[in-house]
């Protein structure tokens, strides 16, 4: 098993005809993906690769059966590609956009609330279920099927922890990027017990880094439901407050939300936290040995 | 992006949020012109930078003398603040404010942030204003309230006297319950249009005549919003930013300068950061935060080479790429180009992994350049603190 996607998964790439969407819906593709359709206005009746292109996500989904989106489309108009997407009865959004403005997201959040759509990002790399489909921008020959699920709000770190546990034979069954934005469509609470319900997962690795109190919450959750083991590294531990580093959300305000705080927080609610982001797969492995669970 | 407070006061001004009369003044001549034109029984004298607690550090002056008003402009101008938020550098004041002083009955905070968690605008008011937030919410908690406001319908009424009963505020003065409201109102419609990311009124006063007035005025926005208020982006003042990040902002590269003696190239944000992190595990400190982005080119390479060589407190560099949808055969060809052009002599500690990194590291080998490989994330920057030895911050190393 897996979460949230896996083969029977059916894509449709919004923006596709751009330089972006292009490649990665080929990428995907070559991935095993079923790539079903692109979307890009007014591009109709071409194709990508062999992906048919439609105007819009409702005749996408008309013709194809679609079921989830990706979204390449820039900025300005990225809100409005996920509420088309949610519209068209889409059920998975995976928003790579980098750079959209917070108001935006302030009133698409609200416009998906209690409605039967689920938004992965937006400026994430997506999710990947190894071996099976990826639906995304990180490189899938590092992943390896295997026994580890991964929740991260960063995109290359991510990179770094899977290669680690590829490398040490570990495996990881899904990976998602949960996005590097202050206001994200998902975030780790629902995805944890996602992988603590799932009986395929046997730990889960959670990147988390400095800004906001999403890893506070999450440590919350994890000490109430989650039985598995948790790993969990925190970025920014050297980085200064009031000032962004790089991710719209990866600043400390008001003191808040730093880096060694949120491990402490992490760390009394039973999570594994890695101080190395270097050993963050030797610490999975250690969790998951037959002594390692003291 | 920050601006200074005389700009907040203009755009609170354009919305119809109360601020007392003042404006910018270039030098002591006009300052002259401008007292004489304000007639005010208190004149308030006030430094502009982009950092709070200038009260303390002495960048607030008031006088009733307006004889007295461009002597003490004068003495501002060019002088070094320090403040908890500025760094025991200071920042200089170029920039002076001149405005009435208000009779203050009372104090109020209030501000208006996004929420991350339930993803709404969330008003902050409190009636400890004049104070750091943080202090009260750290001390007295009860007197920190929230309202959040509904996107869909946007600000309304009742979350107007949601705030002004809980502040008590018909029982200070009845007469500023109405304006109170107006004001929220007003400043969530600033917010909103102008893609606000934090807006901050504090004190809001309750003058001795019973009016409602922003004394204080801080306005952020939100980066990836700019392109949609050419207005707004009038208000950058470069001489508030590092030059450094100014030039890599040019390069599309997003650099951040710190303290230490190893220079940083990295590609994503999260890896970036963790670079960073490592870098003081193994016992030295990052010189400063850069990532030249996912898509990381030749050309971004040479960029991010040429600025961590402007940076006269860096002693060697760490370049850490995952090879991604970027191939890191590219990078290294990058490295070598900018490592002729800009000739390097520092040490270089070059970490390459993922997408064609063998072919980037056996280029790299062959070049001839004195640059050293590494695979593993802590063999590379073991290497890097090696070279460079294990330097402490300029600040520790002088104390």
């Amino acid at each position: 098993m897996s979460i949230l996607v896996d083969k029977s998964t059916r894509v449709v790439v919004q923006g596709i005809t751009g330089k972006e969407g292009s490649f990665h819906a080929t990428q995907c593709k070559a991935y095993g993906t079923q790539v079903v359709a692109g979307v890009t206005p007014g591009k109709a009746g071409q194709d990508v690769e062999g992906i048919p292109v439609f105007n819009t996500v409702h005749d996408a989904v008309k013709k194809t059966s679609c079921d989830t989106s990706l979204i390449f489309v820039p900025p300005p108009f990225a809100a409005d590609a996920i509420l088309e997407a949610a519209d068209a009865g889409i059920r998975l959004v995976i928003c790579i956009t980098e750079g959209i403005p917070v108001n935006d997201m302030v009133k698409v959040k609200r416009a998906l609330a209690g409605r039967d759509v689920r938004l992965i990002g937006p400026n994430c790399p997506g999710i990947i279920t190894a071996d099976e489909c990826k639906i995304g921008i990180m490189p899938g020959f590092i992943h390896k099927k295997g026994r580890i699920g991964v929740i991260s709000r960063s995109g290359t770190l991510t990179y770094e922890a899977v290669n680690q546990l590829t490398n040490l034979g570990l495996g990881e069954t899904t990976c998602i990027g949960i996005g590097g934005d202050p206001i994200i469509g998902t975030g780790y609470i629902d995805l944890l017990g996602m992988f603590e319900k799932d009986p395929e997962p046997e730990a889960v690795v959670m990147i988390g880094e400095i800004g906001g109190d999403a890893e506070d919450r999450a440590a919350a959750f994890i000490k109430e439901h989650v039985r598995k083991p948790v790993i969990g590294f925190i970025a920014g531990i050297t980085a200064p407050p009031g000032r962004r580093m790089g991710h719209a959300g990866a600043i400390i305000t008001g003191g808040k939300g730093t880096a060694s705080e949120k491990m402490a927080i992490l760390e009394a609610a039973g999570v594994r936290v890695v101080k190395n982001p270097a050993e963050i797969g030797k610490t999975v492995q250690e969790a998951l040995s037959p002594r390692g669970g003291v | 992006m920050n601006i200074h407070e005389f700009q907040a006061k203009q755009l609170f001004s354009q919305f119809d949020i109360p601020v007392p009369r003042g404006k910018e003044v270039k030098n002591p001549v006009a300052a002259e012109k401008w007292a004489a034109k304000l007639n005010a029984p208190v004149y308030v004298v006030k430094a502009q930078i982009h950092a709070g607690g200038r009260g303390k550090a002495g960048g607030v002056k008031l006088t009733k003398n307006r004889d007295e008003v461009p002597g003490l402009m004068k003495e501002m101008l060019g002088k070094k603040l320090v403040t908890h938020q500025t760094g025991p550098k200071g920042r200089k004041v170029r920039r002076v404010l001149i405005e009435e002083g208000a009779g203050i009955a009372k104090e109020l905070y209030l501000s208006l942030l996004v929420d991350r968690d339930s993803g709404r605008p969330v008003f902050i008011a409190s009636t400890e204003g004049g104070m750091e937030i943080e202090e009260v919410a750290a001390h007295t908690p009860e007197k920190v309230l929230q309202e959040a406001i509904d996107p869909a319908v946007g600000f309304q009424g009742h979350n107007g006297r949601n705030l002004a009963f809980s502040l008590g505020l018909p029982a200070l003065e009845p007469s500023i319950v109405n304006p109170f409201i107006a004001l929220l109102g007003n400043l969530y419609r600033l917010f909103m249009e102008k893609n606000a990311s934090l807006v901050e009124i504090n004190p809001l006063v309750i003058t001795t005549d019973k009016r409602l007035i922003a004394l204080d005025g801080k306005v952020s926005f939100d980066d990836n919003a700019l392109f949609k208020h050419a207005d707004v982006q009038a208000f950058r003042d470069l001489n508030e930013e590092e030059p450094l990040e100014i030039e890599a902002a040019k390069n599309n590269l997003n650099y951040v300068k710190l303290d230490g003696n190893i220079g940083c190239m990295v590609n994503g944000a999260g890896l970036a950061m963790a670079t960073m992190d490592v870098i003081k595990l193994a016992g030295s400190e990052p010189a400063n935060f850069l990532d030249v982005g996912g898509g990381a080119t030749k050309e971004t390479v040479a960029a991010g080479f040429r600025i961590l060589l402007k940076d006269r407190n860096v002693k060697g560099i760490f370049i850490n790429i995952f090879g991604g949808i970027v191939r890191c055969e590219r990078i290294a060809h990058g490295v070598i180009d900018a490592a002729k052009e800009v000739a390097i002599k520092l040490p270089v500690v070059v970490r390459l992994q993922g997408t064609n990194a063998e072919e980037g590291r056996k280029l790299l080998q062959e070049s001839g350049l004195k640059v050293e490989v590494a695979t593993d994330l802590w063999e590379a920057a073991q290497k890097i603190v090696a070279v460079t030895g294990k330097k402490r911050k300029k600040a520790e190393a002088a104390a």
